[in-house]
């Protein structure tokens, strides 16, 4: 089935549109990128989307290495990317949008590896908040990710196979890094905002401090100035689940034609409890059955909580590397601002120019509302522009990612409100 | 509108209450309005003063409606939420109509006067005429235009008079730099009248304090 799906994959390449090779096309590319509009599901989590995805790409040669937190450094790098619509002639009008742990590219189209919706259309699109209409949006595929940005899928042109755990641990830090090189490889200066939630939130804030006169306006969103112990015990209990799977092969699973489902399965379960409150999941599923009047007396998915978790994992390793969710929970895991600036979190925002717009959401566990505050207090101390408000919504973490109301009113008032102080309205 | 003070002349619809305290404003400053509500009066500082405008709002309907006006407003409390700030962060931080409603209006007013150098308040005066003729004649709480909600229900919890606050003011060390008070139809009362006379005649105060 996998050699199938591969095949099917390797096939599918051949479509890939629009592919920028490094130093032959360094202009801009508007309009939808060509995504090819399959609706099958095509097993790619770890085969061609890491190195030939359905995406633009940018490949900066040995001679412009990417260079880490830890010392080391990737080259060649690839960054896999998507645009909509078109930068203008004073080239002020782009936003980068940063995606979260599970998230990628594709934010405004249709995903090529589920067929689903892209995961932020609700906001990003023709006429919408942050509207490709008026504004030149970019988004691209994290570095250690494995839809086509460089990750432990893609493969190690040293060795010709699968870099697996060869590759350097990244930070949020090296990812935003990356970024730059794109925004530059662009001819960008400055952007009129970064937005993200989560983990894409963590790169919002490390963009506004790390680049902070190239940021407008930073929307982190459901996020963080630094990871929690409570989150980074979750993701160890994910690594664990992942690498006591037997065939994780200790990450050189792809070389041997499988992948450790079971594993990244669990923690993806484990993972997505995290995401839910308890009152979304009591009105969702309570104590309700699957299919049955009566529990069984035995192990079998008796609940609709259990059933759902299930799918939620089997459905996840369709789509996503484990050696990738490995390296970015690592890097979300590593991620405190303050401490690279002396344990001062004011001090990583000194001076800045950038209007920040910070929300969070009253249900949310994983990134609670202090998290925030924190982080507001921190922008306060440094003098910053800053709004904040907590969402009520029951729906938990992921209620970034959904449309409440009141949250994607505020965004629209900080969007035009931007928009106006920045001249582009 | 009442007022004949041209620097007041900041439009039509403005609340009387609003100009006062827009009144006392340097333009160019650094202001930070403490229970800003709707934005009204940062939208009004940052238009006629062009100021650098910050809020912070209790309520998220409030902090929600000024961000979508284009205001930095962050969802806080003022009786909880001005430690966090340096001091001298801004050169005024305003109370407007909210210092009744503070669980502890005399830390409050520090925080304001730590945070900002100087602080603008307004209230409601408990001393005016009409709140005394209420508890002497009818012996209820006094329920009014300015004071709507019943005793059991307000979030007006530290009312206090115009010579109540006086009194605070010089207990905590701080200079009153000008007063102003308004009697129920938003006339401005004499600034030379005494002060038993702004308490029973004023409805609403307005003080700009700074640090002695």
């Amino acid at each position: 089935m996998l050699a199938t799906g591969l095949r099917k994959g390797l096939a599918k390449q051949k479509c890939v549109l629009y592919i920028e090779r490094f130093g032959l096309n360094a202009g801009i590319s508007t309009g939808f990128p060509g995504v090819p509009r399959s609706k099958k599901k095509v097993f790619i989590a770890h085969g061609p989307q890491a190195d030939e995805p359905d995406s633009l790409i940018v490949r900066f040669p040995a001679d412009q290495p990417l260079v880490l937190d830890s010392g080391a450094a990737i080259a060649p790098l690839q960054i896999a990317y998507q645009t909509y619509g078109s930068l203008n002639e004073a080239r002020s009008n782009a936003v980068l949008v940063c995606h979260a742990l599970t998230g990628d590219q594709h934010v405004a189209n249709e995903n090529p590896v589920t067929g689903k919706p892209g995961w932020w259309e609700t906001l990003i699109g023709p006429g919408r908040i942050i509207d490709t209409d008026r504004y030149f949006v970019i988004c691209c595929n994290v570095v250690g990710g494995c839809l086509g940005s460089t990750g432990p899928a893609s493969l190690n042109p040293a060795t010709g196979k699968p870099y697996a755990l060869d590759l350097p641990v990244v930070t949020i830090r090296d990812m935003v890094r990356a970024q730059a090189m794109l925004i530059d490889h662009l001819g960008i200066d400055s952007l009129f905002a970064v937005v993200g939630g989560s983990m894409g939130g963590m790169q919002v804030l490390e963009w506004a401090s790390t680049y902070r006169d190239r940021v407008f306006a930073a929307m982190p969103i459901a996020t963080a100035a630094k990871h929690s112990a409570q989150n980074i015990a979750f993701h160890e209990v994910g690594r664990q689940a992942i690498m006591a799977d037997p065939a994780w092969a200790g990450g050189r699973y792809r070389e041997q034609a499988q992948r450790p489902e079971k594993g990244l399965a669990v923690a993806r379960m484990a993972a997505h409890i995290t995401y839910l409150s308890e009152p979304a999941l009591q009105r969702k599923f309570g104590r309700k059955l699957q299919d049955r009047a009566a529990p069984t007396f035995s192990f079998d998915a008796d609940f609709q909580v259990e059933s759902y978790l299930r799918y939620q994992g089997s459905s996840f390793v369709e789509r996503f590397d484990a050696n990738s969710y490995l390296y970015l929970t690592r890097a979300m895991d590593y991620f405190d601002l303050a401490a690279d600036h002396g344990g001062i979190l004011a001090k990583a925002f000194a001076g800045t120019k950038t209007r920040f717009c910070v929300v969070s959401f009253t249900s949310d566990w994983l990134f609670p509302t202090a998290d925030s505050r924190a982080l507001v207090h921190a922008l306060n101390a440094a003098g910053a522009l800053v709004s904040f408000v907590e969402i009520v919504s029951d729906k938990g973490h992921d209620a970034f990612l959904l449309e409440e109301p009141e949250f994607f009113a505020t965004l629209r008032g900080f969007v035009m409100a931007a928009a106006k102080a920045r001249g582009l309205a | 509108m009442t007022i004949s003070d041209p620097h007041l002349s900041m439009g039509p619809g403005a609340r009387v209450d609003l100009l006062m305290i827009a009144d006392m404003v340097e333009p160019g400053s650094r202001v930070l309005d403490v229970g800003c509500g709707d934005g009204a009066l940062l939208k009004l500082l940052a238009e006629a003063k062009g100021v650098d405008a910050r809020g912070i709002e209790l309520s998220r309907d409030g902090v929600a409606n000024c961000v979508t006006r284009g205001l930095a407003v962050i969802q806080g409390d003022a009786d909880t939420d001005l430690v966090d700030y340096p001091d001298d962060s801004f050169d005024y931080v305003i109370l407007s109509q909210t210092i009744q409603a503070t669980r502890n209006p005399r830390r409050v007013l520090e925080q304001m006067l730590r945070v900002g150098r100087r602080a603008i308040v307004s209230f409601p005066n408990f001393g005016h005429w009409r709140v005394r003729r209420d508890l002497l004649m009818k012996g209820r709480m006094p329920v009014t235009e300015n004071l709507p909600d019943a005793w059991y229900d307000t979030p007006n919890i530290h009312f206090c008079t115009i010579n109540d606050f006086h009194e605070l003011v010089k207990e905590i060390g701080a200079v009153t730099e000008r007063a102003r008070a308004l009697n129920a139809s938003g006339q401005l009362l004499r600034l030379d009248a005494p002060w038993w006379f702004w308490n029973v005649f004023g409805e609403q105060a307005v003080f700009l304090l700074k640090r002695k």
